[in-house]
């Protein structure tokens, strides 16, 4: 086995040296009753070229694949991302360390993750962001259990309906362990988040994603200033960071916390992960966010370096007290999505989200003139909710047969949206493509 | 330019990102703009972030040499104890980089990605295969995170039950991260101090487990590499008092194919992919930590979950007593892929044949150590060993020093300080892709270091010099915190 | 880390065995930590202290002590309420570093006067350290 450098005469010296027979009389210790009594079973080894082979039949076995157009986002898209963030991502130099905790042997990503931090509070407005958590979900449900160590007294939060109905989920398995309360606030008529009738002076925080599950760009501003006249914490979700290049930034409109989902900043689909929790908060609250930060500071002879710090927070250290359980986090995601936003530049950055913006509005334009009418007529980023004149479904299997995926079904995650449809169009769809749906529709 | 510029030779020096780069340059190509731009209301229009514009070269100069100032398994023995630092098969990022893999929406239908399902039930019934435990879920992210699941399946067991307990038992041996990821659940940790020599006793636990105790939490082998050899017998006293048993896997490299977790009376587990399965760390993450459970625990495990259909693969919502989901999604997939990519390049003979050399490796070391660092517990070590500061003190040397000056002789130190129930622990973990000879030179350079230490122990305290940078001020860092530039 | 020689004492404070000192004047008390707590720590550097008003009991926690990697929970010696915590800390927590019974951390009203009685004098908090 090529992983494994030891000769039969090698490990006979070693064995010698640690005055043992076999390789099996190392483990002593263990008890009988606690073994396996036979090999266990596993598929026959493969040696590379099987492996390879063995692989080239599962990809083959995906009906959708690259190739086809897929117009889908929903909390995870399609991005165009260039060569070289996947070579510079792929040295092993970065890849094969652990977490940074010898500085002076770690300053590359020591350095690419505080340039990270810092690009991510530009990017989100915010005074400091952490070098991730996991994903946009167990994000946004760290960010509504850091609001309920701030808020100390209170035990409820509030959540948008027209957050992703997964982080939804996974906000709840997170919270309600914990015997907190979750409340959730109502899509209104135009597709925002509606605060309405609400007690929001009972809740701790209050999180609205935007834009939101359905594409739709939420008033961040006046939302917040109800939020914090309720005297509960603002936080900011987000599952599309690229649209921030456009928009108000979650800082800009009041955000206690931002936190999101950051796969869209040079990241593949791949089936949902690995994926990038990015997260960020104003200066007075540093001390109550999760997960790991990057410092800068000097060295004994006073040159610049950096090293994680402010470790007094985390679970290691605080055990039980801790901010939040996370170690691991996603460290080359980080490094990616930095790579993402340094290629793109804020000149690029800006464009790159205009022309998503543009695409869509093209998209709910020409979709409007087949006959399709647009569920809310409020701006969206680059999704949008689409219901048809007659039954989608056959004219979707048509288009899926010449490779385009044409928008995601709601019906499962909102039953009074079923048999409307969540498209996403980003810069990676030409405008033959919507052109050609919209002829499909008509046809 | 103004000033004079540094000869710093071939140890690069690189600006931050914002300190370079010149407004208008441009490091990707961007999509010309074949729609007609849209109108966007004034009150949601921002400015755009304060980013710099930076060219492609740029870019990869800046993070090339970034990487340069890195240290990593590729660059040499990483004997860092409790993180398994293993070779990272290349052939492994390829798979993970399968375009139809990496192109994969989630929320495609199952018909549409069969090959997804197909690998992750694959690796399901592998990893339930290697634990014994035959219920699988890939989703938590990283081992805290597959903690906190099994922590949420405790809590789901008992609700089960209609028995309500809010304690938790955590030996001092331990995976540090036990009491944060219990606490998220609202259990409150119980200590238990390991005995004389460094294993848990099955009084020690029974004298504190009561009915209003969930169960407790072992790592095994635990954090002083040592096998809980009483581990049956104290799964009986947890069993018998209504409680259940979580195995944290983080040290599971010592183990595969000799010990089977389920007949050791473990309910609940979690693997670190990035630890046993070699895939990489990344600085960081992403990691995997899937939790593996009895078959009766299954029908807790979080949602969705893969399973067979006909000839083929669905994912399956409809669990009404799971815990919920923990993901957005299904995990880390890529991490997933990597991980499969080595289950099915060991196969069960090599993955048993794995856990045995990274015990010969830790024994070796040792063993040739032992003379010169004085060892914790005279206890025969599983795939780590664990040395304290012992007679360092009298020359006025810690840990730190010593770790230091490894650097110095192109080496990652070893995890130091940790477990905490040894004064200046000193705790090399060297897995079994470390060869005899890389092993030799490693107990030569320790040896040299051990001499220093009595003879010239200021090379120590003044470690590392031979790095792009001295001793780093973390007092400072901590003081004024620094965060963002 | 001192040996026990090179460690500073007040001669006229009162000490607990979680090693905080305290000292009267008037009506009120002032509480801080120990030489021997500040040198055990390392470099201090953040100070979580309490809000003005509020009351702990004997022996409940008040407050923190972060050095680098390390969480000291501070218990307060004498049950009362918090009448001023010390303004210097916030930014310059390394003052309990360099002098350790000049940096108070807060002066308490406290509710039962005669508890300071029942706290270690010099002598006998020199024999505690010593064992």
């Amino acid at each position: 086995m090529r992983y494994l450098p030891h000769t039969e005469e090698e490990i006979a010296a070693m064995l010698a040296v640690v005055g043992r027979n076999s390789l099996d009389e190392l483990f002593c210790s263990i008890p009988d009753a606690c073994r396996f009594a036979e090999e266990m079973v596993l598929p026959e080894a493969l040696d590379e070229w099987q492996l390879t082979r063995h692989f080239d039949r599962l990809a083959g076995s995906m009906v959708v694949s690259h190739r086809h157009q897929v117009l889908i986002g929903a909390g995870r898209y399609h991005h165009h991302i260039p060569e070289s963030i996947r070579a510079l991502a792929g040295r092993s130099e970065f890849l094969t360390a652990y977490t940074p905790y010898q500085p002076e042997i770690s300053q590359g990503t020591l350095q690419a993750m505080y340039e990270y931090q810092t690009l991510t509070a530009r990017l989100l407005g915010m005074d400091v962001a952490n070098a991730s958590v996991y994903d946009g979900a167990s994000a946004l449900a760290e960010a509504l259990l850091m609001g309920l160590r701030i808020s100390r007294k209170k035990s409820k939060v509030a959540i948008s309906a027209a957050t992703h109905p997964h982080y939804r989920q996974v906000v709840r398995t997170y919270l309600n362990a914990a015997g907190y309360e979750v409340v959730e606030l109502p899509v209104g008529a135009d597709g925002r988040c509606d605060l309405g009738e609400a007690a929001l002076d009972e809740m701790a925080a209050v999180a609205i994603q935007s834009p939101n599950f359905f594409g739709v760009i939420e008033e961040l501003t006046t939302l917040g200033e109800t939020i914090h006249a309720a005297g509960a914490l603002f936080v900011v979700s987000f599952t599309e960071p690229l649209a921030y290049g456009l928009l108000k930034n979650p800082g800009e409109c009041g955000a206690d916390i931002a936190c999101g989902e950051g796969q869209s900043l040079g990241l593949p689909r791949s089936f949902g992960g690995a994926a990038l929790g990015m997260f960020a908060c104003r200066d007075k609250f540093v001390r109550n966010m999760p997960g790991r930060l990057v410092g800068e500071t000097v060295d004994n002879q006073g040159r610049r370096g950096f090293v994680l710090t402010l470790a007094t927070r985390e679970q290691h250290i605080r055990r039980e007290k801790a901010t939040s359980n996370i170690c691991t986090n996603q460290g080359v995601c980080a490094l990616m999505a930095a790579m993402f936003m340094a290629s793109l530049g804020g000149t690029g950055l800006r464009r790159l989200a205009r022309l998503n913006y543009d695409k869509a509005g093209y998209g709910r334009a020409v979709l409007r003139r087949a006959g399709a009418r647009m569920v809310w007529e409020t701006p969206t980023f680059n999704e949008f909710l689409v219901e048809f004149p007659s039954d989608f479904a056959p004219v979707r299997e048509r288009l899926r047969a010449e490779g385009i995926v044409a928008g995601l079904e709601l019906g499962r995650f909102y039953p009074e949206h079923a048999g409307r449809y969540l498209f996403c169009l980003t810069e990676t769809v030409e405008r033959a493509t919507v052109d050609k749906i919209a002829e499909e529709v008509q046809r | 330019m103004s000033g004079t510029v540094e000869a710093n030779g071939m140890i690069q020096e690189e600006p931050l990102l914002w300190e370079k780069g010149s407004r208008g340059r441009q490091g990707m190509s961007i999509p010309a703009a074949d729609v007609p731009p849209v109108e966007l209301p004034a009150e949601l229009c921002g400015a755009g972030p304060d980013f710099p514009d930076l060219s492609e070269v740029d870019v990869v100069r800046h993070y090339t040499r970034l990487s340069a100032w890195n240290y990593g398994v590729d660059s040499g023995l990483y004997p860092l104890g409790s993180c398994t630092m293993k070779y990272n098969p290349k052939i492994n990022e390829r798979l993970a980089a399968t375009p139809e893999l990496a192109a994969a929406h989630p929320l495609l239908a199952d018909s549409e990605v069969q090959g997804c399902l197909e690998l992750m039930y694959g690796l399901q019934e592998g990893l339930a295969a290697i634990t014994g435990l035959p219920g699988v879920s890939l989703q938590p992210a990283a081992g805290a995170q597959g903690e906190l699941t099994g922590m949420l399946i405790f809590a789901a067991w008992h609700r089960s039950r209609g028995s309500r307990r809010n304690k938790i038992l955590i030996p001092d041996t331990a995976h540090g991260t036990n009491p944060a990821s219990a606490a998220l659940c609202g259990f409150r940790p119980v200590p238990i101090a390991s005995g004389p020599d460094g294993i848990l006793t099955t009084e020690a636990v029974a004298a504190v487990m009561d009915d209003e105790t969930v169960g407790i939490m072992i790592t095994n082998p635990n954090t002083l590499g040592l096998f809980e050899t009483n581990i049956r017998e104290i799964a009986e006293v947890v069993h018998a008092r209504g409680g259940l048993v979580y195995g944290d896997g983080a040290n599971m490299n010592a183990v595969m194919g000799v010990v089977n977790p389920a007949l050791c009376g473990v309910d609940v587990m979690h693997l670190n992919l990035h630890k046993t399965f070699s895939t990489p760390h990344g600085g960081g993450g992403p990691g995997a930590g899937p939790v593996c459970v009895t078959a009766e625990l299954s029908r807790f495990l979080p949602v969705p979950r893969v399973v067979r259909a006909g000839n083929g693969y669905r994912l399956d919502e409809d669990c009404p007593d799971s815990v919920g989901r923990v993901h957005a999604f299904h995990g880390n997939f890529s991490v997933l892929v990597r991980a499969y990519g080595y289950v099915l390049s060991m196969g069960a003979a090599f993955l048993k044949r794995a856990s045995q050399l990274a015990v010969l490796n830790a024994a070796y070391l040792k063993e040739s150590l032992k003379e010169s660092l004085p060892l914790a517990y005279p206890r025969p070590c599983m795939h780590e060993c664990v040395f304290s500061d012992g007679w360092l003190h009298e020359h006025n040397i810690t840990t730190l020093d010593l770790a230091k000056r490894l650097i110095d002789y192109g080496y990652h130190p070893p995890t130091i300080y940790f477990p905490l129930v040894v004064p200046g622990a000193i705790m090399i973990e060297p897995t079994e892709t470390e060869s005899q000879q890389d092993l030799d030179r490693f107990i030569a350079v320790l040896k040299q270091i051990v001499a220093e230490a009595r003879n010239n122990p200021e090379l120590l305290r003044q470690a590392p010099t031979r790095a792009k940078l001295g001793r780093l001020d973390e007092t400072r860092a901590a003081r004024q915190p620094c965060l963002c530039g | 880390m001192k040996g026990f020689d090179a460690l500073l004492f007040g001669e006229e404070l009162r000490y607990s065995e979680d090693h905080e000192w305290v000292s009267t004047s008037g009506e009120t008390f002032q509480v801080g930590v120990s030489d021997y707590a500040q040198d055990q720590m390392g470099d201090i550097v953040y100070v979580e202290l309490p809000e003005v008003g509020q009351t702990f009991a004997k022996g409940e926690q008040f407050g923190t002590l972060e050095s680098v990697k390390a969480v000291s929970e501070l218990y307060l010696p004498v049950g009362g309420e918090i009448v001023s915590v010390n303004p210097a800390l916030a930014d310059s927590p390394e003052q309990i570093n360099s002098d350790p019974y000049g940096s108070w951390l807060v002066t308490i009203k406290p509710s039962d006067p005669e508890e300071l009685e029942r706290l270690l004098s010099v002598a006998a908090y020199r024999q505690l350290l010593q064992g």
